[in-house]
């Protein structure tokens, strides 16, 4: 057989090889998930350390966490990535180191960010195992893609809109508000959205800041169990909690292709046609 | 042009929500040294490598078989899915048909979105048991590396094939003029043309499998000893701080600190050589 022959039966066999192995993994997935998968599980409290019962409270906290990431870091991201894109002419050195730090930032393995949000958010401002400091550390996490989405969809958007608006007498604040970022919107939404995902698939960062209580939470200062820490408990530290975290891990991928491919179809409609009516 | 008074005053403002995302990787550093501080003063670092055992309430602080654990998982890791990853940016971008092509693509990126916990959870109860039937326990540095395998699969995959597209056309016409195979064209042009690229995504890659918790959390073990065949059990760096950090007190604390240091500065490292190699933009 000829090298380029050899080669493509390789590459066809890598091609079924990876699909395979992640069919495997879905359908896994998804016929133990669908065991338990019904309206109760995902509104009860859970039971017998979550072996029976549902996931209602979870959910509320996972909820929560991501709240409060999300509202922390949009209008911190988005004023970024406004400065990044349009205002560093003026300022190359100060635009380049923060662009770097946001590089480094986006390269911190996520146990980092709990030993930090442990340090900082629960012990030394003093919030405690609580999901305000859960949701606080999965903010610093998901800055560095909520800017890098939005900053590519403004610099997306045709020049002509600055120069436009510029030949009008506007001033560049009101151009940024009045134009460029309303054209932006698919980017801002897909940023955050992908924010979102990127928050709720989060473990590792998330139990040493918002803690294992699996309880309804009173308020923002109450410690809340993610759906993924709920997992990771109920596979690691309950015997015969896998049913439960088959279910659990079913209601999270849902979630997250949910919002994963709402944000892709944001990110290819600004590619395709960037301009709406203003 | 020089700018407006309100828009040197939204300027300023921009600039503040600027230095306050910048700033968060310094109080990341920060709050790091702070904590390993009360350790570092009365323990030198080379003890971390010539103590002899890992038991911190008896002042023993030897990390060398996490150490090992990491280095042994990540680099196994990445050696399979780099194979792997390439194959598939290549099968999505040369081989398949346009309609596979796109379903394959989307494949990918669903798992790139997939929880590293229901990884470790798949690990657990399905992976694992059929390597414990191989050899038990089952819960093994094998099983970690098949796991991260998976998890950073999609990371090569798709940096890859984000380099073989900034591949400028004319070259892929150049070679179709001069008559090359398709594997001609992709081992001679566009594979060496994206290189840096592709080195680039394999960096990022191993820094992910470096800084990966859950999934070798759950599936490798956690047996705090230098592993010598692939079927021990053991524990990385991240996972020993996810298991002690719940109880650790005091120095204990601080060293788990120390090892959150060390892990920084390897994927530091990593995402520094992965920007060197994007910068580095040569074309054959």
């Amino acid at each position: 057989m000829s090298k380029n022959n050899l080669a493509t039966v390789f590459i066809w066999l890598i091609a079924l090889l990876v699909s395979g192995v992640f069919f495997w993994l879905l359908s896994d997935i998804i016929v133990h998930g669908l065991a338990k998968l019904s309206w109760p599980f995902l509104v009860e409290n859970p039971k017998n350390a979550g072996r029976s019962g549902g996931i209602g409270p979870i959910i509320v906290s996972t909820a929560l966490i991501l709240m409060v990431a999300m509202i922390t870091a949009t209008p911190l991201g988005l004023a970024t990535a406004v400065l990044l894109s349009e205002f560093t002419q003026q300022d190359r050195v100060f635009g380049h180191l923060v662009r770097r730090s946001l590089d480094v930032l986006a390269g911190v393995p996520s146990i980092v960010f709990g030993l930090f949000g442990n340090a900082f958010f629960c012990i030394y401002l003093g919030l405690g195992f609580s999901i305000l400091s859960g949701g606080l550390t999965l903010a610093c996490m998901v800055l560095p893609i909520l800017i890098r989405t939005v900053e590519e969809g403004l610099q997306a958007t045709p020049n002509e809109y600055r120069l436009a608006a510029a030949a009008l007498g506007m001033s560049r604040g009101a151009a940024l508000f009045q134009v460029l970022l309303p054209a932006a919107t698919p980017a801002i939404v897909a940023g955050l959205l992908l924010g979102i995902g990127r928050a709720g698939a989060e473990t590792a960062a998330l139990i040493f800041t918002s803690g294992y209580v699996d309880r309804m939470p009173g308020s923002l200062f109450d410690s809340g169990r993610a759906l993924s820490v709920h997992i990771y408990d109920l596979s690691m530290n309950v015997a015969g909690g896998d049913a439960s975290a088959f279910s659990s891990a079913l209601v999270l991928i849902m979630l997250l292709v949910i919002i994963n491919s709402l944000a892709m179809s944001l990110a290819k409609h600004w590619q395709h046609k960037s301009i709406i009516a203003l | 042009m020089s700018l407006s008074r309100a828009d040197r005053q939204l300027v300023a403002l921009l600039r503040g929500y600027a230095l306050l995302a910048a700033a968060i990787v310094l109080l990341i550093l920060l709050f790091l040294v702070k904590e390993s501080w009360p350790i570092l003063q009365h323990v030198a670092l080379t003890r971390f490598i010539t103590d002899t055992s890992w038991h911190p309430v008896q002042s023993l602080y030897q990390l060398t078989p996490m150490l090992s654990a990491t280095l042994y998982s990540t680099l196994g890791a990445v050696l399979l899915a780099t194979p792997l990853g390439i194959g598939s940016a290549l099968f999505s971008r040369y081989y398949a048909p346009s309609f596979l092509a796109m379903v394959y693509r989307r494949l990918i990126e669903l798992l790139a979105g997939i929880p590293s916990v229901v990884y470790g959870f798949w690990g657990l109860t399905t992976l694992a048991p059929l390597i414990g039937r191989l050899h038990p326990p089952g819960v093994s540095l094998l099983t970690g590396i098949l796991i991260l395998t998976l998890m950073i699969l999609p990371t090569v995959a798709l940096t890859v094939d984000a380099a073989l597209s900034a591949v400028p056309i004319a070259y892929v016409r150049g070679a179709a003029a001069l008559g090359l195979s398709r594997w001609g064209l992709i081992s001679g042009v566009t594979m060496p043309a994206a290189r840096s690229g592709i080195a680039a995504g394999i960096l990022l890659a191993a820094g992910r499998a470096i800084g990966e918790t859950m999934a070798v959390l759950m599936v490798a073990g956690n047996v705090v000893e230098q592993p010598h065949s692939l079927f021990d059990s053991v524990r990385t760096l991240t996972a020993n701080i996810a298991l002690e950090m719940a109880y650790a007190t005091g120095d204990h604390r601080a060293a788990l600190f120390v090892s959150g240091l060390a892990l920084m500065s390897m994927v530091l490292v990593l995402v520094g050589l992965a920007e060197f190699f994007t910068k580095e933009r040569r074309y054959v």
